[in-house]
């Protein structure tokens, strides 16, 4: 199988969807790039290059906008409510402050308040999280604050081969679903199959499968939890690693299960702690599962402060390897 | 209308000392000193001068992602700048917010901002603060030819007319908003108009041309701290490099950096200006640029021995006072 990255893997999976169906269209800023300029028209295809190409092939359906976030949205948003189905890219989750009102009190709510005869199927895209020495601004995960706004579905994908077959299901789908990509994953790489495929959504991926701890972690800290993993099976440990990949909706099932059979949680998410992620699965396990647990259930996340830039204190904020295997290390004390 | 030539001389020092910070930033950038997301402000050097000689330390400014020549400009330290940019917890901001961020509100710079648009509204609010303490001061704001599309630009501008505040929204058209250019972007074919539709008068200028922003900018600027509400500036002038390092710049038309370098350089215009008037000689800009080098040089150098910050810094400075039983 051919190996590609996971920034290729979304561009593919958006040619392909493209080439299905008429009604998908992609918009953003600089998802063509270039518009309007002397230059070369199309030659960007969006800042991370996920929308390589695509104005080549369908010049119509690759649109560039100003830098209008909340029209973005709400033209997506008003495109799907009128049967099409776009995917636009907000180049930074950070910038959903900017459109926050478009997706939280416009897209996600139509369905519930009309009664629930529309559909919206828009997908928005956003390159997510920390890791470049971008600072407060330009770093935040934000999945974990857009999980909490019932109405949409929420993607978070791990590695190329789930991001494409992810992608593909988030065009499909009938609901608006927000994607977000790693944006220090966009280089890596995983074997992905060139034919189309879907991966449903609430369906969680066994990582690592192990019977000591059940390890549960999002999006650039899946990698990162299962290079932990990895290293403490030579120690004799060993984890599930459940990568939930749609954090709405939750494979809860998975989760439970798993904890019910080692009696050990650790959750690992980038985001800082309070009402995110760690917390929600925590609660989670707590309300179901608490007759099972041996140990205190852990939580690794980042601390509740916002990134910072310089190197090393961006690096001390996320959380790496060394607290990863403290927190697994802790519930096995 | 002639300059006070302690005011030329300051004009250029300043010009001089964006220009090469910004080409040492990139130099440093390309070696791997400088981490996160840079954008660089070489050419348009005369629109921070020019609109700052205007203001004092109790005025404000704030800016956008590329705002390293409005904080010189408005009298940020060069080397806190320059080892904030490293990194390091001795920088103006302790390491915390990097090129994007650079901010000293002692010096009336309300910061650079990672949002694009973000500091519009915020510049109206230190603008309402100085009508309502009745203090002559003036807010200004700088945008680009792409952050004037975003609503929140729309909304502070509006606003600035209701509240009759002493705002100044200074545009800077540099003719692209990262490779969109403005002739996609803005959609009438007159964005000074556009501007002027919402009720204040604005005054353009070739931001190639310090003499030129200085004049529209002290129009602008007097309007404005005169009570009379908002003003704009409009000026036109190219960035000599990518939207950020290792920008491609296929939006580029032949010959049109080659063109910007050559025939559109403020330091040049300054100097040929000065050439023609014999208000400042040579020997004065060259001892001036002299200095310059030498302490861009001296703050890279600072910058690299200057202290990093630790993991406990990581949490510090998140709130004033913020206590919560653990
Ligand atoms: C809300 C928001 N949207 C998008 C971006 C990404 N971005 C950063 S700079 C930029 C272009 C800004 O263009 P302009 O206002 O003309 O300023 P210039 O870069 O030309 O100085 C864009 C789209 C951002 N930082 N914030
Ligand atoms: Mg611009």
């Amino acid at each position: 199988m051919p190996e590609k990255t996971m920034r290729d893997a979304i561009n593919e999976a958006l040619h392909q969807a493209m080439e299905q169906d008429d009604s998908v269209f992609v918009i953003g800023e600089d998802v063509a790039g270039c518009s309007g300029s002397a230059g070369d028209v199309g030659a960007v295809g969006g800042v991370f290059g996920v929308t390589e190409g695509i104005y080549h092939r369908w010049p119509d359906r690759c649109i560039d906008t100003p830098i209008s976030e909340s029209a973005i949205v709400g033209a997506a948003a008003g495109a799907a409510l009128v049967g099409m189905r776009p995917v636009a890219e907000i180049m930074f989750a950070d910038f959903i402050g900017v459109c926050m009102d478009q997706i939280v009190n416009q897209m996600a709510k139509f369905r519930y308040m009309f009664g629930g005869k529309s559909r919206c199927p828009a997908v928005i895209r956003f390159s997510s999280g920390g890791g470049f020495s971008a600072a407060g601004q330009h770093s935040q995960a934000m999945y974990q604050v857009m999980t909490s706004f019932p109405g949409l579905k929420v993607v978070v994908p791990s590695n190329a081969y789930d991001a494409k077959g992810l992608m593909l299901s988030a065009i499909q789908d009938d609901d608006p679903v927000l994607f977000f990509e790693p944006k220090i994953l966009y280089q890596e790489t995983a074997e992905v199959p060139d034919e189309i495929y879907t991966i449903p959504f609430g369906e969680a991926n066994f990582v690592r499968e192990g019977d000591d701890v059940t390890v549960v972690a999002f999006g650039q800290m899946v990698p990162k939890a299962a290079a932990v993993i990895d290293a403490l099976g030579e120690e004799g440990i060993s984890c599930d690693l459940i990568d939930p990949r749609t954090t709405s909706p939750l494979d809860e099932n998975a989760i439970l299960e798993s904890v019910e059979a080692t009696g050990r949680l650790v959750i690992v998410d980038e985001a800082p702690p309070r009402c995110g992620l760690t917390a929600d699965i925590a609660g989670l396990a707590a309300d179901k599962a608490f007759s099972s647990l041996k140990a205190p259930i852990k939580q690794v996340s980042a601390p509740h402060s916002p990134t910072p830039f310089s190197p090393e204190l961006e690096a001390a904020y996320l959380p790496d390897a060394e607290k990863i295997t403290a927190a697994i290390k802790a519930t096995l004390a | 209308m002639s300059i006070p030539k302690e005011t030329l001389l300051h004009a250029y020092r300043t010009m001089k000392t964006i220009r090469e910070f910004e080409e040492r930033v990139n130099a440093e950038i390309m070696n791997g000193q400088i981490p996160g997301f840079t954008h660089l402000y070489t050419g348009q050097e005369a629109n921070a001068v020019g609109v700052c000689a205007h203001l004092d330390e109790s005025d404000t400014i704030i800016s956008t992602h590329r705002g390293h020549g409005h904080c010189i400009a408005k009298g940020a330290e060069v080397s806190g700048m320059m080892k904030e940019l490293f990194g390091s917890s001795e920088g103006l901001c302790k390491g915390k917010g990097g090129s994007m961020h650079v901010a000293d509100i002692d010096k009336g710079i309300l910061g650079a901002n990672g949002i694009v648009a973000g500091g519009p509204p915020i510049s109206v609010g230190s603008a309402l603060a100085a009508k309502i303490r009745k203090n002559g001061k003036v807010a200004v704001s700088f945008s680009g030819d792409g952050s004037v599309n975003q609503g929140t630009c729309f909304e502070a501008m509006n606003m600035a007319v209701v509240l009759q505040a002493p705002a100044v929204f200074v545009i800077e058209n540099n003719y692209y908003s990262e490779h969109t250019s403005i002739n996609y972007a803005v959609g009438c074919d007159d964005l000074k108009a556009r501007t002027e539709a919402f009720g204040f008068p604005v005054f353009v200028a070739d931001g190639a041309d310090f003499f030129a922003v200085h004049e529209a900018a002290g129009k602008a600027i007097a309007h404005a701290r005169a009570g009379n509400g908002p003003a704009g500036v409009f000026a036109e002038q190219g960035r000599y490099h990518g939207h950020f390092v290792g920008d491609p710049q296929a939006y580029r038309a032949e010959g049109e950096l080659e063109d910007l370098r050559e025939n559109h350089c403020p330091l040049k215009n300054f100097r040929a200006r000065m050439a023609e008037t014999g208000e400042l000689s040579e020997a004065e800009l060259d001892a001036i640029d002299a200095e310059v080098m030498a302490e861009i040089e001296q703050s890279v150098t600072d910058a690299k021995a200057a202290a990093r910050p630790t993991a406990e810094q990581v949490t510090e400075d998140v709130y004033i006072q913020y206590t919560a039983t653990a």
